[in-house]
């Protein structure tokens, strides 16, 4: 019997159609545009000054700090502007503009694509390794992946769960990673193993992606001290304190984070950079990318060099339809629709949707009917309906006595609503209410 | 045109509108058994019963509030439909758009509408009228499915109503007495399928089980405060027919028999007069069966359940403040 989480959750339409599609090279575009914040934490410092020559793998930008991540460039050429450019959000950031010039790499990063299984670094070396490489959490959330790996005093780790559940609906670039670089994700996770000092790994699998099942099943049984474990599917899954309670059945206390209940959690793609890191030495400068959604007209799923502009794979993939009526940075559930069709792929980016008015249709909103929803489907065990009449009534310490705090933003309650309450909206304007009260303070 | 929106990008396709029409679905058996089992009389009750419901509401909405009609969410025809379910066939008419007055103006519009009335409106507008017009609201009709003109109409007892009798008869009458009365009792198939006196929607399991299961299976209402509502009836009636071995606790006859399975299928699970958590709503639903077994046992009435609902009704906004979901990560380890 597979498990999953026990509290709330919902079964969106899985919408998978990129599943069967092999990982394609999205190849060059003329120009790429790196942000110099790709991570939580500070922006990077910038090491390169306009007109110089890049490699493919030169570091750009040095990390500001321990919660800040190094920059590589992606292409060879010339750097042609360091300025403000509006992101996918219509915000100005700072980014390195390079015009691509052929395709060099950095002589030290070692291309043979062989599988090299044997680990000869210590835990101080790896841990170095990943952070010369950029490597940041790839599932969205962007904490550096040095940050995790290094383990505080005091705390130590019972097993590193590798999340391979991808259930926001549409994507499909975890999944294909993990068909086609199973070997790598594996060996990815025996080199956190190493860090850890550990001999146990599990690599969590949605039950719906059979195909990446069999496969990383196939390769476990090779590697000792790495297991794959079958979830049933339900949303959020993928979320590190689900997953946690679904492989574990024990709960991330409130306010914790994973590692405080003995685990932690790296997403396939995380987990594979750190093996192309470590073995390779190859910085994090591509990914895989999803293009999809009901209004694609090829969808696809692309290896993207950072900085490529969505216009470019967009175009790859039958440019945008009339019709369109969003594009999403991201999943249906937690991503953001951008407004800047220019900006480019990031470290963070799984994956690209065009929506059309249908699939994204938001109903008026009308009275709550108390039909208790909201309540069940919330993964964190909150009141959504209470957090919006708290909310309207501006009652914010009341909001923080619902932990309204302890929300992952998750979507679930205003997806099920059957009234169409925005009640993720209420969710992320209550938190920062109470931010706005205790800085006031 | 692109458009900017906040996550999430996609919705369930379940909305207001959609759940209030399965409710509607999930009725219609008991409505088909109703009309067979009472004729044309049982048509005409909840036929209008329907009419008035949706006809006040949007006189009340369109003239009194000067708003956007709400009649389209159909919830006004649910609570026609139930609160025609609620009264005998032979109900007058205009009784009926007396009840109807009472159920969605008074309990439910004067509260701000759906989602904001604290008692169950179908089982005020019940109320009241069993309160106002007592011969009426208990004259049952003898079913006869061969009469749909309801050209010889006979009125028969109520199972409950039997049961009550000979709990008030029986120190005083005869034992043949007593004798006749149990032999008036519906055997259990007549309970199970419907074909005794009773309301309209409240004689037959088995439509109601139907349109529980329809509910179910659309994920419109939980299994709990069914589940629990008659189970604490079941409990507490077989304790007491172990222990006094007195025909009158027959559990099964009390399960089959009276409001009990509509009401706990459809009345108690009201969203808008129920409980949000999971947590909440099974002690509502165990205070719902345990005042049902008080009424029904030591009151003047021979029937509890539409007091009970509306008793427990009052408690959910307590119920809600002091049950709620375990918030993810406290309390356990």
């Amino acid at each position: 019997m597979t498990k999953t989480f026990s509290i709330g959750g919902i079964h969106p339409n899985k919408h998978k159609i990129t599943s069967q599609s092999p990982i394609v090279d999205a190849g060059l575009p003329e120009y790429v545009y790196i942000p110099l914040k790709q991570h939580t934490g500070a922006p990077a410092k910038i090491l390169v000054n306009k007109g110089d020559k890049v490699k493919v793998g030169t570091l750009l930008a040095d990390a500001d700090g321990i919660v800040s991540s190094d920059i590589h460039s992606s292409v060879s050429g010339e750097i042609v502007k360091i300025d403000d450019v509006q992101d996918a959000f219509g915000y100005d950031e700072k980014m390195i503009v390079i015009k691509v010039e052929g395709d060099e790499f950095e002589p030290s990063i070692n291309q043979n694509p062989d599988i090299i299984k044997d680990i000869p670094f210590s835990s101080e070396e790896i841990i170095q390794k990943i952070r010369e490489a950029g490597i940041v959490g790839m599932g969205g959330a962007g904490f550096p992946t040095p940050v995790k790996t290094s383990i505080p005093e005091g705390k130590k780790v019972d097993c590193l769960i590798v999340n391979g559940i991808e259930c926001e609906p549409w994507l499909t670039a975890d999944d294909r990673l993990m068909i086609e670089h199973a070997e790598e994700i594996v060996i990815g996770a025996k080199i956190l193993n190493k860090v850890f000092g550990i001999q146990n790994a599990i690599i969590a699998i949605d039950e719906n992606k059979s195909e990446a099942i069999e496969i990383v099943q196939n390769i476990t049984r090779r590697y000792v001290g790495v297991n794959v474990r079958v979830c049933k599917t339900k949303y959020p899954q993928g979320g590190e304190k689900q997953l946690v309670s679904a492989i574990t059945g024990r709960e991330v206390p409130s306010g914790k984070l994973p590692i405080d209940a003995g685990y932690i959690v790296q997403n396939v793609g995380t987990v594979f950079a750190v093996y192309e890191a470590v073995m390779k030495n190859k910085p994090l400068f591509e990914r895989i990318v999803t293009v999809s959604g009901d209004e694609c007209a090829e969808p696809k799923n692309f290896r993207v060099r950072v900085g490529t502009p969505a216009s470019y794979l967009i175009e790859k993939c039958g440019g945008v339809p009339d019709e369109t009526a969003e594009i999403i940075f991201g999943g249906p559930m937690m991503g953001q629709t951008i407004i800047n069709i220019n900006a480019p792929v990031t470290k963070l980016t799984s994956g690209i949707l065009l929506l059309s008015e249908k699939e994204t249709h938001r109903p008026d909103m009308m009275d709550c009917i108390r039909c208790g929803k909201c309540v069940d489907a919330c993964p964190m065990g909150l009141r959504p309906f209470l957090i919006g009449i708290c909310l309207r009534n501006n009652m914010i310490d009341e909001l923080k006595n619902i932990h309204v705090m302890n929300c992952i933003e998750c979507g679930c309650c205003a997806y099920i609503c059957p009234a169409h309450i925005p009640l993720l909206d209420f969710c992320k304007l209550s938190k920062i209410e109470i931010r706005k009260k205790q800085k006031g303070k | 045109m692109l458009k900017v929106a906040t996550a999430p990008h996609m919705f369930s396709p379940i909305d207001t509108q959609r759940l209030m029409l399965d409710v509607v679905i999930a009725l219609i058996p008991a409505a088909i058994v109703a009309v067979s089992f009472f004729g044309l009389n049982a048509l005409i009750v909840i036929l209008t019963s329907v009419a008035a419901c949706v006809m006040w509401e949007y006189l009340f909405v369109r003239y009194l509030l000067k708003q956007k009609s709400t009649i389209n969410n159909y919830s006004a025809i649910i609570t026609g439909m139930l609160l025609a379910f609620n009264l005998p066939a032979t109900m007058p008419i205009w009784m009926v758009f007396v009840g109807a007055f009472m159920a969605i103006v008074v309990a439910k519009m004067a509260f701000g509408g759906l989602g904001k009335n604290i008692f169950n409106p179908a089982l005020v507008g019940r109320v009241f009228l069993f309160i106002s017009f007592p011969v009426q609201m208990t004259m049952w009709m003898k079913p006869n499915w061969h009469d749909f003109f309801n050209a010889d109409v006979q009125t028969a007892a109520t199972t409950l109503g039997i049961l009550k009798h000979l709990d008030t008869s029986s120190s005083a009458t005869s034992l043949t007495h007593e004798v006749e009365a149990i032999h008036d009792i519906p055997n259990y198939l007549q309970m199970f399928i419907g074909y005794t006196g009773g309301s309209l929607g409240e004689v037959s399991a088995l439509a109601l089980l139907l349109g529980g299961a329809y509910l179910l299976y659309r994920r419109v209402i939980t299994w709990h405060i069914p589940f629990y509502y008659l189970a604490t009836m079941f409990i507490l009636t077989s304790i007491m027919w172990l222990f006094t071995d007195n025909v009158r606790y027959e559990p099964l006859t009390h399960l089959l028999s009276g409001g009990l399975m509509l009401g706990a299928i459809f009345m108690a699970t009201d969203y808008t007069t129920s409980p949000m958590s999971i947590k909440g709503k099974i002690i509502f639903a165990i205070g719902c069966g345990l005042l049902t077994f008080i009424i029904r046992f030591y009151s003047a009435y021979p029937e509890g359940v539409s007091f009970a609902i509306l008793i427990m009704n009052a408690f959910v906004p307590l119920i809600d403040k002091f049950f709620y979901p375990r918030v993810y990560g406290t309390g356990r380890k």
